[in-house]
């Protein structure tokens, strides 16, 4: 065979690629430019969180309606991630183990609510829901409240995270074939033992930080469920929006200390995500857009 | 124009690469480096292109320390194993690529065009150069690689595994169309390969290592004939050891003369290196090594014949006319007519052992009562 | 699964036989949660617009507000993602090539803009570049430029959203990129910044015209960390999806749909380049 060459070692003394200073120069820009439009928006969250001191801090997050955000947001998430796991689960074991016409146009289509603005997500369920649509009046009639309620919340952020999951596990379970699976077949296993033993195994750290990613965005949408909550306080009003409202009413460190959650919500997710990376690489998907 | 390479030493944490390796190519010559994985060579062959930075060590292109240009000015003409192409270009502007990046003596892009054509020719792709290199085979992208080398008109080239990615017919076309090339170009040409083969057929010297050193260098006829360690004779052609005695100048073999010159070896425990043509049955009753016959298989018009011999039963290798019927569990007599003796501590080339097969990890096969549904 | 057996047997023109079950109940479970989540809802908005008639929809379109809304979400969203593309390439090449301390957490926090929620960050960007917040000072007093609370202030928040779609497409092409074809663009005379220039980079135009070309959608449509860092002020720093909110509270459903459609043929456009590109470049240069 070949000669088994050593890429990370061949790199430790470079004989060609850019010299000291460039590096230097490169890596400065790279880093000033990160620091100042991604870790100082960060930063900010905390520092003004406890601006005011910790007591403010926990009177924020003690507040009835932060509760009642806080318990909204977790159903919320609590509802559409289950829904968005199947649906990922199943696309991915379609697209990724068959061949069929349409696979593409159909990967398209999962897409789309990333090609979607969240307020016209929200939109998009507003007229179909609306007093003045087709099924306003006919759910009206039934009693059943869908906008300006929890469903609508659930529904619009369902949409949004809806690509998340199924995006992760496809490129994963394309890249391993189906060669194992076809073993296990073949040795008389039946579908669902092939998948919980055989498949399964083998995506669980991508699924994981799919489902992390999901969860985060579940837990942060803002746009879509603006529009059809309604800012109702205490009742639909879920994390995000609670901050709106009160930096709006000018309460800006309690607005902060709200959402240093969702901030540390979303510093555990990476670093979950990091910690995944490094010791399962293979185990993810190498490219992702989201 | 010559290259010579003195005391390179290079380390990759803490395994040595190369290990105080010399090497001189002549003017004009076509050598090859030959070696299993891990010898070295193609460190080797990257240091010279100045792709590497050796530890210690120094390499003269005509007496002038290559160290003191910078890689784009030394005119090395480099050929990867895959090709490297340049995915975007064309075939004539992956050609033209060299000529155009020159800053002294830029050619007018007329004179790139005919340089451009004339290689195309030379490497008979001529028609081709409008394709990208997705759009050509493995053995033209190859071609297309080398006449990129040599469009800049280099002082050496240097070929890393040039055709290790293509398939048995291919490189056996290419080698030799590579051979005509150099003796049309006169390029001094080093090139990298693990193709025993492919060395010996090629190349005017061929220089094995193994290990980060270099154990011969010399013509394949002497590389084949008198190989200068254990490594190279087990590393070339077909071989069997077996430990015989050296004394008062003499090899034996429980007990049993045979007849060989063993050099300068001291006294004690030494090596003998075999190949199957070394080894011939008896067939006259006359004097010979017993033993007992293992398997035999058929190889073109003779019959490859495995037979443990000696106390400690040694498997040693030899031809025998197909006609002549041999059975397993028969014993024969054979006389050792060739071979050369070693000293018991120098190492041969071991064949690398097929490790056991877990290609895949069913991990799921663990899972109890998992066929039993 | 045993239901869905027998479709292996009829597999047919459509699809390739496998022996895998699951087929029949996974595609079907998948086209009707999408027809039913994505498919539908998304079918009545273009219903609704239709509904509209082409009068009523130009008025709507070529209304001086909406088209200032458009123009700046559009034109903020474009001048954001060349930055990106700028910054993103760079940022990425510091990642794959460079070794120093602490690149593993950099790497990791170039996901912040994707983990964190819109308002968090659309509160924190206010807090920054306001007039007297610390950046909204400096860029201020050094250059004379207020940020916070104009149309500059949109384009900060949509990098901040964006840089992640360029520095993630570009990473894993840049990673795969061969280091053999940089070792022979070197022995063939080329010095670094014509291999970066004429090899690297134009090995590597799609995905970054993909990255552009997601930064450039996600700026389009963003929402949440734009309205507060913009005053929302008519025809200066009012973006189009805040329209639409406006237009929904006036209860204006037929302004509110007209302006999301636009909207949305945009992006669905852009979609549609970002697929040729990526069938254009598989086919020319044999790469994914």
């Amino acid at each position: 065979m070949s000669e088994v060459k050593a890429p990370a070692a061949r790199r430790q003394k470079q004989a060609i690629g850019e010299g000291p200073l460039t590096r230097a120069a490169l890596l400065g820009v790279a880093l000033v430019f990160l620091g100042l439009m991604l870790i100082a928006p960060l930063l900010v969250v905390f520092v003004e969180a406890f601006s005011r001191g910790f007591g403010v801090y926990i009177d924020a997050l003690a507040m009835p309606d932060t509760m009642s955000a806080l318990q909204l947001t977790l159903l919320v998430a609590a509802i559409a991630v289950p829904a968005n796991l199947v649906f990922g689960v199943a696309a991915a074991w379609a697209i990724a183990k068959f061949d069929f016409k349409g696979k593409s146009f159909l990967l398209t289509l999962i897409d789309l609510p990333f090609a979607v603005s969240p307020v016209v997500s929200g939109l998009v369920f507003v007229l179909l829901f609306g007093a003045n649509s087709a099924l306003g009046p006919v759910l009206d009639d039934m009693g059943i409240k869908i906008l300006f309620a929890v469903p609508g919340i659930v529904i619009a952020t369902i949409f949004i995270t809806f690509p998340f999951i199924a995006r992760e596990l496809i490129p994963l379970m394309q890249q391993q074939g189906s060669s194992e699976e076809e073993a296990a077949v073949s040795l008389g296993a039946g579908g669902w033992r092939t998948f919980f033993l055989v498949t399964l195994p083998n995506v669980k750290w991508g699924l994981l930080y799919g489902v992390l990613l999901c969860n985060a965005r579940a837990m942060g949408e803002f746009g879509a469920v603006s529009v059809v909550s309604g800012h109702i306080r205490g009742m639909t009003n879920t994390l995000p929006l609670h901050i709106e409202i009160l930096y709006n009413d000018n309460k800006a460190a309690a607005a902060f200390a709200v959402a240093s959650l969702l901030a540390m919500l979303a510093l555990i997710t990476l670093a979950v995500k990091t910690l995944l990376e490094a010791r399962f690489a293979g185990s993810l998907a190498a490219q992702r857009r989201h | 124009m010559q290259v010579r390479a003195e005391n390179i030493s290079k380390n990759y944490a803490s395994m040595a690469a190369l290990d105080d390796v010399s090497l001189t190519v002549q003017s004009g010559e076509l050598v090859a480096l030959l070696g299993p994985s891990g010898s070295g060579k193609t460190t080797l062959l990257r240091t010279i292109a100045g792709l590497e930075t050796p530890d210690s060590g120094v390499v003269y292109f005509n007496d002038r320390d290559a160290a003191e240009s910078r890689i784009q000015d030394r005119g090395v003409g480099f050929v990867f194993q895959h090709y490297a192409l340049f995915k975007h270009m064309r075939v004539m502007d992956n050609i033209a690529f060299g000529l155009r990046a020159r800053r002294k003596n830029k050619p007018k892009e007329a004179d790139i065009k005919n340089k451009v054509m004339e290689l195309l020719d030379l490497v008979q792709l001529s028609g081709l150069e409008k394709r990208f290199p997705s759009q050509l085979s493995g053995g033209q992208r190859q071609r297309v690689a080398l006449a990129r080398a040599l469009a800049i008109e280099p002082s050496v080239l240097l070929l890393d595994e040039p055709f290790g990615a293509l398939d048995a017919r291919v490189r056996k076309d290419l080698r030799r169309w590579l051979r005509e090339i150099h003796e049309r170009t006169g390029h001094t040409t080093l090139f990298v390969t693990h193709d025993q083969e492919e060395a010996l057929e090629l190349a005017d010297r061929v220089v094995v290592m193994s290990k980060g050193k270099i154990e011969q260098s010399a013509t394949p006829d002497e590389i084949y004939d008198t190989p200068a360690t254990p490594f190279v004779f087990s590393f070339i052609g077909e071989s069997s050891v077996i430990p015989v005695v050296v004394g008062n100048g003499r090899a034996t073999l429980d007990e049993r003369l045979i007849d060989l010159q063993v050099g300068n070896l001291p006294d004690g425990p030494a090596q003998l290196f075999l190949r199957p043509e070394d080894v011939a049955m008896v067939t006259d009753g006359g004097p010979g090594i017993p033993g007992l016959v293992v398997s035999t298989r058929r190889i073109g018009g003779n019959r490859r014949v495995t037979m443990e011999c000696g106390l400690a039963r040694h498997r040693i290798e030899f031809d025998a006319p197909a006609e002549v019927p041999i059975a397993n569990s028969q014993r024969l007599q054979v006389r050792i007519i060739g071979g050369r003796v070693y000293g018991a501590g120098e190492e041969g080339y071991e064949t690398e052992k097929l490790a056991a097969s877990a290609t895949s990890d069913f991990k799921w096969a663990k899972a109890e009562g998992w066929l039993d549904r | 699964m045993s239901a869905s057996a027998p479709d292996g047997a009829r597999a047919s023109r459509w699809r390739r036989r496998s022996v895998l079950p699951g087929f029949g109940l996974s595609l079907g479970y998948t086209i009707a949660y999408l027809s039913l989540v994505v498919l539908i809802p998304l079918a009545g908005l273009g219903i609704r617009s239709a509904t509209l008639g082409w009068n009523e929809f130009w008025a709507i379109a070529f209304d001086p507000r909406v088209t200032s809304a458009l123009e700046l979400s559009f034109g903020a969203a474009m001048v954001a993602a060349i930055i990106n593309t700028i910054f993103g390439v760079l940022v990425a090449w510091v990642l794959v090539r460079y070794k120093f301390p602490g690149r593993r957490w950099l790497d990791a926090a170039v996901d912040l803009p994707f983990a964190l929620p819109t308002a968090v960050a659309g509160i924190a960007l206010a807090t920054l570049y306001a007039p007297n917040g610390p950046f909204g000072i400096a860029l201020e007093s050094l250059f004379g430029v207020k940020v916070g609370f104009t149309s500059f202030g949109v384009t900060m928040a949509l990098i901040f959203v964006g840089l992640p779609f360029v520095v993630r497409t570009v990473q894993p092409v840049l990673e795969e990129i061969d280091r053999e074809t940089e070792e022979v663009s070197a022995t063939l005379g080329a010095g670094r910044w014509r291999t970066v220039t004429r090899v690297i980079l134009p090995g590597m135009l799609p995905a970054i015209l993909t990255g552009f070309a997601l930064s450039f959608a996600r700026g389009v449509g963003e929402y949440g960390s734009v309205i507060f860092i913009a005053s929302n002020l008519p025809y200066v720093s009012e973006i189009a999806p805040l329209l639409i909110v406006i237009k929904l509270e006036e209860h204006n459903y037929a302004g509110a749909t007209a302006i999301a459609t636009i909207m949305l043929v945009i992006s669905f456009a852009m979609l549609f380049v970002i697929n040729l590109l990526q069938a254009w470049s598989r086919k020319w240069f044999g790469h994914e």
